[in-house]
């Protein structure tokens, strides 16, 4: 009996592990060995250079000013779509009729393609020129059109990928902010009622937050991620054919230049990517140990 | 365990991608059998209707080998340089080079051999960033040429000549300027990525001297760029337009006066605009000026992983040096190009008169094709240099050190490697 337990434990979990060492570990591991060689236009380096590709993206100017910058994004976007997505919640778990309507109408971007996002922000919404909807509606009030995505001063272009991304991310942190929401006892409310707790602010701080403790360190551990894992919306909204603009580039955006297009130094992409891994994962371990993840209610 | 989103789809993403190339695993690389030899040719995807009806007319007229079109839209150069590390790549290839890595790395045969007698008829300035150290590693198909365009009617009403200098560029995009239009269109970034090294080349500069230097070390080349921010400080510049620099959309639709934009544009331009219309060099400056076009050529290149390496030379010197019928054929019987051999140029109706004549003439006279010691590396931190200089008002001397140390010591790293 137990050797059948083995054995269907293999089939259904083998295919699976099997395709994540194949299709994650060994990519990874080789990416990391690539770091140390001199890698230009081939996976099969024989060149051993050591630490050089590192120092030489520690001191790319590009490479560390992309990180700096992505710093800065990453402080503003978390908390930022964290309270969006978190009075989205509060609002749609208060409605009492079409509530399942106003849940899919804000959760339905979430289903959106970041390419499809980006092209219609870049193409209709914010282009620079008068009949963009932004510039339209500029104007009306007599002003001239602005070119949003290329105006580096004021940085307009942080508008753009902001409200993008603001719409594309925020309908699915909501989901699983009413998902915290609607697992907190509505006895607590009838007992904060009974000793007189006014309904709003003092409910809210006293007995929703502290209850939606575990959602909200997950919330705030994946956005922290996703911003350090930026790509998809930059790279449809500000790229060309002929590259990236110095600025809002994302690390992973300038490793992606690095290492393949015509650029195929793959040795210095690797040693980037893994310095970025390596960030996040310093970030993510220290945000998690700070907020307590995975401890229980009763621990707190 | 949670998920994002993000990974979720990646996971689905990584999936579906690995059941695509599981199913487009055949490449049209045969297996060699018995039915001779068979050779996969790859293009990236061409604009004009026709074109790959074309190649594969072309390839299906060789005897000697089977041969499969492969047409390949996205990230061409992506693909490619992914292939080349791969045995399951194409035997054939064009290439928008092949890169200074590319042939470095034995990537890509040598071809010089294919050129036997006929090397002189090649166009010079795009047959040599495709030779490195005397060999061809690429035989040029076809010239495309960038240049400005402008509408005579606009410039007429506003009491504007022809520039012929870039004072003068500047003058004119500012006085065309009004609340409606714009004076000039350079890209969607103000110019950085399509401009490069032209400039420079105005300016009487280079971006790689003969004897393997950075070209710009020079106080020219701060004060030529450095015309190019008052461009976009006088907002004289067409930005964020629908359509970037490579359609013709933004002149058509009248949201600018004058356009920077390829010799590919023309048939359309003159269909729309007819006789309305001019086309200029980028102008010269400075005393030691003179105007300058850039110029490239796609070249056909042969893997070095290829298995029939010696069949695939014979093809690509049958298709791209004999087939002269062909070779006139595709440049200009769909989109609009320059043949590479000068004499097809020469007797090319369709290059004899108007617009298209003056782009030939530019194209010889002016034209600079990016120097093969120009890497993808050097490429880029003078690209954001120049973007650097041209929105953010950035000092030109500060920003061209940065880039001369930067391209030096890639030019010191190339001159390294074997």
């Amino acid at each position: 009996m137990r050797r059948g337990r083995t054995f269907w434990f293999w089939v259904f979990v083998g295919p699976f592990a099997a395709g994540l060492a194949l299709f994650t570990y060994v990519p990874l591991l080789w990416s990391v060995g690539l770091s140390f060689f001199d890698a230009h236009n081939t996976v099969t380096p024989t060149r051993f250079v050591g630490l050089d590709n590192y120092t030489a993206m520690l001191r790319d100017g590009a490479f560390t000013g992309s990180l700096r910058t992505f710093l800065v994004f990453t402080a503003f976007i978390v908390p930022v779509t964290f309270a969006l997505s978190l009075a989205l919640a509060l609002m749609v778990n208060r409605v009492r009729r079409a509530r399942a309507f106003f849940r899919s109408v804000f959760f339905l971007p979430a289903a959106c393609s970041y390419v499809v996002a980006a092209l219609i922000w870049k193409m209709s919404l914010f282009n620079g020129v008068r009949f963009g909807l932004a510039n339209t509606v500029l104007g009306w009030f007599g002003a001239d059109p602005v070119a949003w995505l290329s105006t580096t001063d004021p940085p307009w272009y942080w508008l753009v990928i902001v409200t993008v991304r603001l719409w594309l991310q925020a309908g699915f942190y909501m989901i699983l902010f009413l998902a915290g929401l609607q697992r907190i006892d509505p006895v607590l409310y009838e007992a904060a009622a009974v000793d007189g707790a006014r309904p709003g602010w003092t409910v809210l701080r006293n007995i929703t937050l502290p209850q939606l403790r575990g959602t909200s360190v997950a919330v705030a551990l994946l956005l922290v991620i996703n911003a350090f894992q930026a790509f998809d919306e930059f790279y449809n909204l500000l790229s060309n054919a002929q590259g990236y603009p110095p600025y809002a580039r994302p690390p992973l955006v300038y490793l992606y230049y690095t290492a393949l297009g015509q650029g195929q130094n793959l040795g210095l992409g690797s040693a980037g990517a893994v310095l970025l891994a390596l960030i996040i994962a310093i970030v993510t371990v220290g945000q998690a140990r700070w907020l307590r993840l995975g401890r229980s209610e009763a621990d707190g | 365990m949670t998920i994002s989103r993000r990974t979720l789809l990646g996971a689905g993403a990584g999936l579906g991608a690995g059941m695509l190339s599981a199913c487009g695993s055949n490449t049209g690389r045969g297996s060699g059998g018995s039915g001779g030899v068979r050779l996969a040719q790859w293009y990236h995807q061409y604009g004009e209707p026709g074109t790959e009806q074309a190649v594969e007319r072309y390839a299906a007229a060789y005897g000697k080998a089977h041969v499969t079109v492969q047409w390949r839209p996205g990230n061409y150069d992506q693909q490619t340089a992914a292939a080349l590390l791969t045995d399951s790549g194409p035997d054939v290839f064009e290439v928008n080079g092949p890169s200074l890595d590319q042939i470095q790395g034995g990537q890509v045969e040598d071809l010089t051999a294919l050129l036997d007698g006929v090397r002189d008829d090649f166009n010079p300035a795009v047959l040599a960033p495709k030779t490195y150290r005397g060999k061809v590693y690429g035989i040029p198909q076809t010239i495309d040429m960038q240049m400005l365009y402008y509408r005579r009617s606009m410039l007429r009403d506003a009491g504007v000549r022809a520039p012929r200098t870039l004072d003068e560029l500047v003058a004119a995009a500012r006085t065309l300027t009004s609340s409606k239009v714009k004076g000039l269109f350079l890209g969607n970034d103000g110019g950085a990525g399509v401009l490069g090294g032209t400039p420079l080349y105005a300016a009487g500069l280079s971006l790689v001297t003969d004897d393997g230097k950075a070209g710009f070390d020079d106080p020219a080349a701060a004060r030529t760029l450095g015309k190019l921010h008052r461009l976009y400080a006088d907002k004289s510049l067409l930005l964020g337009a629908p359509a970037d620099w490579s359609d013709p959309s933004a002149l058509l639709q009248g949201l600018t006066a004058m356009q920077w934009s390829g010799l590919w544009a023309l048939p359309q331009v003159q269909k729309e605009l007819g006789d309305d219309f001019g086309v200029l060099p980028f102008p010269a400056d400075g005393p030691a000026g003179r105007p300058a076009v850039p110029v490239g050529a796609y070249g056909a290149a042969v893997s070095a992983r290829s298995r029939h390496k010696e069949a695939a030379k014979e093809y690509v010197k049958w298709l791209w040096v004999e087939r002269t019928d062909d070779q006139e054929d595709f440049a200009l019987g769909y989109g609009f190009h320059i043949p590479a051999r000068i004499s097809l140029a020469r007797r090319a109706g369709k290059l004899k008169s108007g617009a298209a004549a003056d782009a030939v003439r530019f194209a010889t006279e002016h034209g600079h094709a990016q120097p093969l010691l120009w890497t993808p590396a050097a490429q880029a931190a003078y690209q954001d240099a120049l973007s650097r200089i041209i929105k953010d008002g950035a000092s030109p001397e500060g920003e061209l050190r940065g880039v001369v140390r930067k391209v030096s010591a890639e030019l010191e790293r190339v001159r390294h490697t074997s």
